[in-house]
Order: C-alpha cells, then sequence, then structure tokens
C-alpha cells in the first residue's frame, strides 16, 4: 500500500479522501490556499501545505506548486479529487515523470479522452453509440450547416475542447447557424484557448444516465452500477440517485455493458464515469470522466463499497477488490448538494460567511460536507459547501428521508440550494421518476 | 451624460464581450464575470455607446465596481 498521499483539491472531497487514506493507514497531506487557512480541510491531515494565493490558479491549478509541496513532504502519491488539475494530463505526466503515483489513470487515457473529438472516435470505433454529429471538430461554417441539414435541426455547436457544458451553443433552425457559429467559436476559443467545433444532434428532454467504471492494471474492468443526474442547472448536476428510476432492465444492461466495453477499449485503470444521454430506449455516449465523481457516494451507499479506498489501494498496484457478480445494488441513494446559490434567483452565486451551519444526521443519512461555521465562502472556487446523501430502502424511503432532512438543515449567512431540493422531493414528477435535464430551466420546480 | 456600468456581483472577469465604441441595448452584455465558476454577464442599463471599459481579463472586481462607462 502506499505510505502517503497528498491530496491537491479542498473543501469536502479532500476531507472525503483523507478519511479514505486513514482507514488503510496512509499518510494524508493537505494543500490549502490563503482563502482556506481556516477551513476543516486544512486542519483535518496529518500534514498541510499553504501552495498559494486564493485564485486557483495561483494555488490549487498550479502544478508546480501542487507537485512542490508533494516533494517537500515526501508524498508517494498525489490524489487530485474531482475539478482543479484532476483531468489535467500534463499534471498527471509531470507526477509520472516527478516519479510520484497519480491516483487515476494514465496521463494518455486522461489526454485521449479530454479530447471530445478523439473521445467520440474512439467510442464509436469500441462500438458504443455516440449522438449523431460532425465525426470531428468541422472546418467550417459551411461544413457545419451541411451537416446540420444531414442530421437535423435543432443541433447543438459544442467546443472541441470543452466541458462542463462551457460554450454549448444551440441552434434552433439553419436560419440562426450563422451567428450562432461565431458565438460558440468565441466562447470555446475564450475558455478553453481552442475554437475548434463540433456540431450533435440538440436532444429534447433527454435524461442523463451514467455509469461507474473501475479498472485495475491487469486489464480486469467492472462497472458499479448507474447513477442518474438529470436534474441539472446550467448543464450542471444538482442532484443524483441510484438506481435510476423508469430505467428498463434491458436498457440498463445495454448502458452498463456499453460502458464497460468503451472503459476496456482504452485500459481505463481506477476510477471513471461513462456519461450517456438516454431519450426513451436510446442512449448515446456523452464523455468519459477519467476521475472520481462528485456524487460517488449513491454508488457507495448502494453497493456498500468504498470508492475512494479502492483507488488508493489500485493505485498501489493492487488488483480490483471486487468481482463483477459481487457488485449488487441494494436499496436506493439520493444525493443533494448544497451549494453556496440562490435559487430564488436562477442559482446565482451567494459567497459570504457561514454564521450558522446545523446539518441533519441520524440513520441512513450521510453528510460529506467540507464547511463549518464561521468559514468564508469566496467567489473563487465552486459553490459546492456539502453534500447530503440518504439511503432509503426504496426510493420512495429515500425521498422522504431526504425531504426530512433537508427540513432540518439550517445554514444562514449566505442562500444554499436547499429550498430548492426540497421542492424537488414534494415534486410529483419527481416522485414518479419522470425526469429530465431540461426541467430545471423549464421552471419545474420554481416557488 | 455618461453613466457607469457596475459589477453587480463580486467575481473575476472572464471576458470582455463589447469595445469601446460599441452600440449596446439594455441588457446586452457588457463584460462576463466569472464566480464560484460559473459565468454571469453584466448587462448594460440601458442603450447606449461604451466609452470606456476599465476592467481587463482575468481581473477581480467586487460587487458595486464600475467595469465601463457608457456614453
Amino acid at each position: 500500500m502506499l505510505e502517503s498521499v497528498l491530496v491537491a483539491n479542498r473543501g469536502e472531497i479532500a476531507r472525503r479522501i483523507f478519511r479514505a487514506a486513514r482507514a488503510l493507514g496512509i499518510r494524508a497531506i493537505a494543500v490549502y490556499s490563503e482563502a482556506d487557512a481556516d477551513w476543516p480541510h486544512a486542519h483535518e491531515a496529518d500534514e498541510a501545505v499553504l501552495i498559494g494565493p486564493a485564485p486557483a490558479r495561483e494555488s490549487y491549478l498550479s502544478v508546480e506548486r501542487v507537485l512542490e509541496a508533494a516533494r517537500r513532504t515526501g508524498a508517494r502519491a498525489i490524489h487530485p479529487g474531482y475539478g482543479f488539475l484532476s483531468e489535467n494530463w500534463r499534471f498527471a505526466n509531470a507526477c509520472e515523470e516527478a516519479g510520484i503515483v497519480f491516483v487515476g489513470p494514465s496521463w494518455r487515457v486522461i489526454r485521449q479522452m479530454g479530447d471530445k473529438v478523439g473521445a467520440r472516435r474512439q467510442m464509436l470505433w469500441a462500438g458504443v453509440p455516440v449522438v449523431p454529429g460532425s465525426e470531428g471538430p468541422v472546418a467550417s461554417l459551411d461544413e457545419a450547416r451541411q451537416i446540420a441539414g444531414e442530421i437535423g435541426y435543432p443541433v447543438m455547436l459544442k467546443a472541441a475542447a470543452g466541458g462542463g457544458g462551457i460554450g454549448m451553443v444551440k441552434v434552433a433552425e439553419e436560419a440562426a447557424l450563422a451567428q450562432a457559429y461565431a458565438t460558440a467559436e468565441r466562447r470555446a476559443q475564450a475558455a478553453f484557448g481552442s475554437a475548434a467545433l463540433f456540431v450533435e444532434r440538440y436532444l429534447t428532454e433527454p435524461r442523463h444516465v451514467e455509469v461507474q467504471v473501475f479498472g485495475d492494471g491487469s486489464g480486469q474492468v467492472v462497472h458499479l452500477h448507474e447513477r442518474e443526474c438529470s436534474i441539472q442547472r446550467r448543464h450542471q448536476k444538482l442532484l443524483e440517485e441510484s438506481p435510476a428510476p423508469r430505467l428498463s432492465t434491458a436498457l440498463k444492461e445495454r448502458l452498463t455493458s456499453a460502458a464497460v466495453k468503451g472503459a476496456k477499449s482504452v485500459g481505463y485503470v481506477n476510477a471513471g464515469t461513462m456519461e450517456f444521454i438516454v431519450q426513451g430506449e436510446e442512449f448515446y455516449f456523452l464523455e468519459m470522466n477519467t476521475r472520481l465523481q462528485v456524487e460517488h457516494p449513491v454508488t457507495e451507499e448502494v453497493t456498500g463499497v468504498d470508492l475512494v479506498q479502492a483507488q488508493l489501494s489500485v493505485a498501489s498496484g493492487e488488483p480490483l477488490p471486487w468481482r463483477q457478480e459481487n457488485i449488487v445494488q441494494r436499496g436506493a441513494a439520493i444525493e443533494c448538494r448544497i451549494y453556496a446559490e440562490d435559487p430564488a434567483k436562477n442559482f446565482m452565486p451567494s459567497p459570504g460567511t457561514i454564521t450558522r451551519w446545523s446539518a441533519p444526521h441520524g440513520p441512513g443519512i450521510r453528510l460529506e460536507s467540507g464547511v463549518a461555521e464561521g468559514c468564508q465562502v469566496s467567489v473563487h472556487y465552486d459553490p459546492l459547501l456539502a453534500k447530503l446523501v440518504v439511503t432509503g430502502a426504496t426510493r420512495e424511503a429515500a425521498i422522504g428521508r431526504m425531504e426530512a432532512a433537508l427540513e432540518t438543515f439550517v445554514v444562514e449567512g449566505l442562500k444554499t440550494a436547499i429550498p430548492f431540493h426540497l421542492r424537488v422531493m414534494r415534486s410529483a414528477a419527481f416522485r414518479e421518476g419522470r425526469i429530465h435535464t431540461q426541467m430545471v430551466e423549464q421552471g419545474a420546480f420554481n416557488a | 451624460m455618461p453613466e457607469d456600468v457596475k459589477a453587480h456581483i463580486t467575481g473575476v472577469v472572464f471576458q470582455i464581450t463589447s469595445k469601446v465604441g460599441d452600440s449596446l441595448a439594455a441588457g446586452d452584455p457588457v463584460i462576463v464575470l466569472e464566480s464560484m465558476k460559473m459565468e454571469i454577464p453584466v448587462e448594460s442599463p440601458r442603450a447606449g455607446k461604451v466609452k470606456e471599459i476599465k476592467v481587463a481579463e482575468g481581473q477581480t472586481v467586487q460587487e458595486g465596481d464600475t467595469i465601463a462607462v457608457l456614453d
């Protein structure tokens, strides 16, 4: 087993990884920025290193500063968590060159799957369905027009180098294409340093269903079932659950086997997620996240495995700790992301100081929190304060438990997504499992 | 009469979407701020020409700071 691990992240996920390291007897090393000196993650590891000022590019996103902290503390491995450097292949490569184990897949796989066009080609080759669209970046507006005409409007223009929904532009009809193309190119260039775009069919009211996969160094890949992640704002998830409601056994079987096939085709090692869009009984590969997901706890709750411990173990060169037939989904789990956002104002950021934090607890309730009373929530990082995860014997029981937990969750000093989540739990559509990715923007859960 | 365009939220300048001399309608984005990894446009409060842009990409602005001036 690894002797030590530096966690190149902050907030709840840093604490989650410390916990796994502690359980395995691995020395945990934290890094923190000046803005986070009073945050819990800066105080809960065996060692902590100040790596720079508040802006992420000068601290958590700085390859050099993170590596320097690892060298200085003699860290044998780096766990990147999610976000920040987790999908930066150059960082993973720099770790390898420095003789430090990167807890994740190889930098080559990160690079391959991080190029959305390359990932799409790879999946087509592996026999995994992809959304109808251009096979690679389009060379010109004329080519975009021709492809859009073939696949039919509405279409989506996406940054080839992008992710997280940034830079996507929907085009309803041919007349709007030229202007949308210019907008998308500009956004892609600004956000990702490359204006390359591809064109895809725009799906109406689809679901987002993803499959957790896990591979080891011997080429073995298993899946840990699916997560339903359709409740989103601005193409980012707010709430996730497992199992996915109203998913036929046949479709689930096709999804999980496609996920394993896709991951095997790139020699995937460690934890990863294959994301799909589902419409009716059809599904299409969206992207692969070559890291631990924010929503990994719902999978842990229904399967009983510890994904982060398994990540550390596989990164040490151990084989997968489970066989496919032993990974069983039991009960239902739901996660609500407690964001510092104002749901009454279209989820605008709500930075500020947490003056009161009274979180629910009890059987079937798990809280993954990065904060405490007195924490100053700054503009520099993403707004995730905590994740409230509940489990029940059935989905209905989990919804009831989540509703009760949210009702007792008190946060003061800033706005949070808690009132939004309560409305979701009380909505008939959600309770019946009739959900899709466009519900939030359509106002389905408005007060 | 020139009018200041102020940031309505604290954030970092992600993108400057207008330039000096541009004619904007009320509600057009002048710049886009990034706060907590969200992109939020600062919109023009009225129709008018951009006289001055007072921020640069990557700069941190506080709520209430002047980011541009309309002619």
